[in-house]
């Protein structure tokens, strides 16, 4: 059995990297030092320290995304939109002649079990409601809104697997999809122009409490952050469904898996 | 022995990103390149979460104790007697209003109450067990925030970037295979080079 | 107001794709518009904000309001000086008159798609705009990815072979942005901070650069930021990804991304790791010159031997970044500022010749070095602009190109690299070689016999007579004789224009008059750069 040249390749690369990230680590602090320079920074300290006093918001890897670092979730968000765009731009192509005999032919089967229709029919109701608890209270308890957007994403999968992608797009179609996307992301982006228009700096959510009523500059953030976890959350969504819903059909939202 | 035992999240990260690095270089078919992808990725997750870790920490998430009563501390100086009256009153309250948000109002109505209550002013450095108190089950609970006892909440931000961003290029790599497949019936990847031939790059 | 305008270089395209991404899919004519205001509105602020640094000094922009308190920055930073503000500048004017040549291209190759090629070409310049104007090396990461998934995407919309090409990239790319992201995880963990002044500071605090994990670190960033530019042998994705794509994507990558990796890794050089740490006490000058020597030659030798045009310009933009990574490597200002100035030049260049080769294709169909044949007859604008930007390569006065390699050669001679300042010349031998003989095909041979017969309908016989561009118009356009000479039938669907409009030949026209200008005022430029290299401590 001869053995692949890039096979030989790959295991001296692997090996002299491994041993160069390996020599490093003589120098790292210990798993679980409290006092390694990155846990007992400046920064660190700072964040976990302030952040009851400058942002009132409990959970500080919550306050940390959203305002501190709030400008790079916003790329975030953007690079889940891109990603959607992608996946569409590469693979999206009008239903060709075969897969539309194929669905009518499937159709005609109507391959939906009935317990997995009853189940999901009560589930999916809760499970959106847990999402929009999740989205809610990213302010208090692990949570936000990535981890509710794809629990919410994940609700639509579960009714695309089980009633048909067919089904699903009636009720939330490629358009509605790209729209809230769009729609997400104009959330985020419009709240940082909003505090550029009233006097801040970009996404300087402390001057929108002269327009959000009966807050002072503090809860102004806390509440601002809330408001961009729902952008987030809504890109989020509709662009998980959107992967699914186009890489299950190939890029014909015809019919899926 | 125990310089490894000390480190071995490292070693671990690195194993791990070794093998997700192989299968990226070496392997044949596009999926299972793709797989290694995703382990390289994680690997590197891996690493970064676990520079936050802290022994005996808990997640970084302040307390209702943390929060609203060390807030009052910071906001006005009170006597800590005052203050252990008044958290007791508080308590009683956050018990009935538990099902309530502790939303703005509610928190300007506790700080506000002990305003009223307030009469000498105090030094900022109160003793270490100035803010302890006994909460409703009548555990001794600091309302100081002692950053050791929080794990570093700057890795597990980075990391939900990193994270969301390994998803994305998953997706779009995944993508892309399906094009391929459709393009040349393929997704192996020594059939495709066969099916371009040898004067491929023309 | 006038304080945000920082902010609004990158926030114009970001904000133009999303308009696109609402109103485009069902308007389709207002994606160009948009695109080109966008674009527009971020030239005007880079500009602006170019002025403001050379009247007032770096500037720093604080996003989410936190300002350095208690003197770490707290929230993300920008920092705008004199080296990143020409870069920002010509990011922008590069990708405007790139949207601008492409417009044709894009309705005609990728008809079923152009509004997803218009948003993901926008977010992807507001990724490279954002990668140069932070001071936040996770930020860096984050809008690298976002720049990195719009490349994959837009080269992967083309012909399958493209798709493939594109995957090549997916892996190779995140090979490469992957070890970024883990030095600068290594960083972190020594120095707790994402801030790159404030990473700089813990670094030279306790001595904490002598560690071995920060040299380790180092060489990660290095290799990530080597794969992501294209550095020879770490250039493999490179040929394939930018050749197979289609042209409007090719034109927008093909200058700016890999200068903009150069850039990133002059900037952490600089203003994170420090320069004495890395000439005197690394003393890796020498081994990486002869690593950015060995790309240039083998740039250079491979580009001279391809017989496609857009693989030969990928070869080209190989050997460039030699030059640039061993400008910056040779230890002394001069190299740095020679190498700085090229990453200017050489985007307009490499943006020259994409128009020129644009345009080639477009007209000929063919992809071969045998297009070029006989055009000087039928295209004379385009191909006085080609022998512009091939003086400029070859380094001839008065273009940008003579002075780059002017502060190159003597950074190399100063620095005692003698390798790099032969690899130097060598390139500029073969480059002669490369762009005369396209000169002569142009000027003195006539278009060959069968293709001729094939060009009859086009009336491109240039060796019979005098008949200009406009005689084209007049023979009917039969596209079937073409697919005979096709060098790959999974190359995109027939693309041949009859006329080629204004819209792309105005653009080269500007992009050709801009590498004459830079070549006449380079004692300025490389003055405003020097400038900026001694505000960071050079």
């Amino acid at each position: 059995m001869r053995v692949k040249p890039i096979k030989v390749f790959a295991l001296l690369a692997v090996i002299c990297v491994g041993s160069l990230l390996l020599s490093a680590m003589g120098d790292f602090p210990a798993f679980g030092d409290p006092n390694s320079p990155a846990n007992a920074g400046q920064l660190a300290t700072h964040y976990i320290t302030q952040v009851r006093v400058e942002t009132k918001v409990p959970n500080i890897v919550t306050a940390v995304l959203a305002d501190y670092r709030g400008f790079d979730t916003m790329f975030e968000t953007v690079v889940i939109l891109v990603a959607g765009l992608a996946i569409l731009a590469i693979l999206r192509r009008p239903a060709c002649e075969s897969s539309r005999r194929f669905a009518e032919i499937a159709a005609m089967k109507s391959h939906v079990d009935l317990i997995q229709v009853t189940t999901c029919r009560l589930l999916i109701p809760v499970i959106q409601l847990f999402a929009l608890y999740v989205i809610a209270h990213g302010h208090h308890s692990p949570g936000g809104g990535f981890q509710g957007g794809v629990i919410l994403g994940a609700s639509f999968i579960l009714m695309a697997l089980v009633n048909g992608l067919r089904a699903t797009l009636l009720r939330f179609s490629e358009k509605k999809a790209l729209f809230l996307s769009a729609v997400g992301v104009i959330i985020f982006a419009g709240t940082g122009l909003i505090c550029m228009l009233l006097g801040g700096n970009f996404l300087d959510y402390e001057v929108l409490h002269q327009i959000l009523p009966y807050t002072d500059p503090v809860m102004a953030r806390s509440h601002a952050m809330l408001i961009v976890e729902i952008g987030v959350a809504f890109t989020v969504m509709s662009i998980m469904f959107l992967i699914y819903a186009v890489l299950s059909s190939g890029g014909e939202m015809e019919g899926g898996l | 022995m125990d310089a490894f035992l000390e480190n071995f999240n490292y070693i671990v990260y690195v194993v791990l990103m070794m093998i997700g690095l192989y299968a990226m270089i070496s392997k044949n078919n596009l999926i299972k390149k793709l797989v290694g992808m995703t382990i390289f990725q994680s690997a590197i997750i891996l690493f970064y979460v676990s520079i936050g870790a802290k022994e005996g920490a808990a997640i970084p998430i302040l307390d209702h104790h943390q929060m609203h009563v060390a807030a009052a501390h910071d906001d006005h100086a009170d006597t800590h007697k005052d203050k252990a009256d008044t958290h007791e009153g508080e308590h009683a309250d956050t018990k009935i209003h538990k099902a309530d948000k502790h939303a703005a109002g509610a928190h300007s109505n506790h700080t506000s109450a002990e305003h009223a209550s307030t009469h000498t002013d105090k030094h900022k450095h109160e003793a270490p067990h100035a803010g302890e108190h006994d909460d409703h089950d009548g555990h001794h609970v600091s309302s100081e925030i002692n950053p050791a006892k929080f794990s570093n909440p700057i890795p597990h931000v980075l990391m939900l970037t990193a994270i969301v961003v390994g998803v994305s290029t998953l997706g779009v790599a995944l993508s892309i295979v399906q094009r391929v497949h459709q393009g040349y019936g393929s997704i192996e990847e020594d059939d495709i080079l066969n099916q371009i031939g040898p004067n491929a790059d023309g | 107001m006038a304080d945000q305008i920082p902010v609004l270089i990158i926030l114009a395209p970001l904000f133009g794709g999303i308009l696109v991404l609402l109103l485009g899919l069902r308007y389709r004519s207002v994606c160009f518009p948009i695109a080109v205001a966008s674009l527009g509105v971020s030239l005007f602020s880079a500009l602006h904000t170019f002025r403001t640094v050379l009247l007032e000094g770096p500037q720093r922009y604080f996003l989410s309001g936190w300002e350095r308190g208690g003197g770490f920055a707290v929230g993300i930073e920008y920092r705008i000086d004199q080296i990143n503000g020409l870069v920002l500048i010509m990011i922008a004017f590069v990708a405007l008159l790139s949207v601008i040549h492409s417009r044709s291209r894009v309705s005609v190759e990728t008809p079923a798609k152009v509004p997803q090629v218009y948003i993901l070409s926008l977010l992807l310049v507001s990724g490279l705009l954002g990668m140069t104007i932070t001071n936040d090396a996770f930020n860096l990461y984050v809008l690298l990815e976002i720049s990195s998934l719009s490349s994959y995407a837009l080269i992967a919309i083309g012909s399958r072979r493209a798709a493939l090409s594109a995957f090549n990239y997916v892996i190779m790319g995140t090979i490469g942005a992957s070890f970024l992201l883990l030095g600068v995880g290594y960083l972190f963990i020594q120095t707790g901070t994402l801030n790159m002044q404030d990473i700089h500071g813990a670094l030279m605090a306790e001595g904490l650069i002598n560690a071995p994990s920060i040299k380790v670190a180092l060489m990660l960033i290095l290799i990530g930021l080597w794969i992501k530019m294209g550095l020879f042998p770490l250039h493999g994705w490179l040929p394939n990804a930018y050749s197979y794509a289609p042209s409007a994507t090719g034109t927008l990558m093909g200058p700016l991304v890999t200068k903009v990796m150069i850039y990133i890794m002059i900037r952490m050089m600089v203003s994170v790791f420090g320069i004495d740490f890395l000439y005197e006490q690394l003393a890796w000058t020498k081994p990486v010159s002869l690593l950015a020597s060995i790309a240039i030659v083998g740039g250079s030798f491979l580009a001279v031997s391809q017989t496609d045009l857009r693989k030969m310009l990928c070869y080209l933009i190989v050997a460039e970044v030699g030059y640039m990574v061993g400008g910056a490597w040779v230890g002394n200002l001069n190299g740095m500022t020679g190498a700085i100035y090229h990453i200017l030049g050489d985007a307009l260049m490499t943006l020259c010749l994409f128009f020129v080769v644009g345009i080639v294709i477009a007209k000929t169909g063919e992809h071969r070095l045998s297009a070029f044949k006989g055009l000087f007859k039928s295209m004379p604008l385009t191909m006085v602009c080609f022998v512009v930007v091939a003086f400029a390569m070859i380094g001839l006065p008065p273009t940008c190109g003579f002075f780059s390699k002017w502060y190159l050669v003597r950074g190399g001679l100063e620095a005692g690299q003698y390798p790099f300042v032969i690899a130097l010349l060598i390139s500029s031998l073969v480059n002669a070689v490369i762009f005369f003989r396209l000169i002569e095909f142009a000027y003195f041979q006539s278009p060959d016999s069968d293709t001729a017969e094939a060009h009859g309908a086009h009336g491109e016989s240039g060796a019979h007579g005098d008949e200009g561009e406009h005689s084209a118009t007049a023979h009917a356009h039969t596209p079937v004789p073409m697919k005979v000479y096709r060098v790959d039938p999974d190359l995109d669907a027939d693309s041949i224009v009859t006329e080629v409009p204004w819209g792309m030949k105005a653009p080269l026209l500007i992009v050709a008059a801009c590498l004459l200008l830079l070549g006449i005022f380079n004692s300025t430029v490389t003055a405003w750069i020097a400038d900026g290299l001694k505000g960071v401590g050079f």
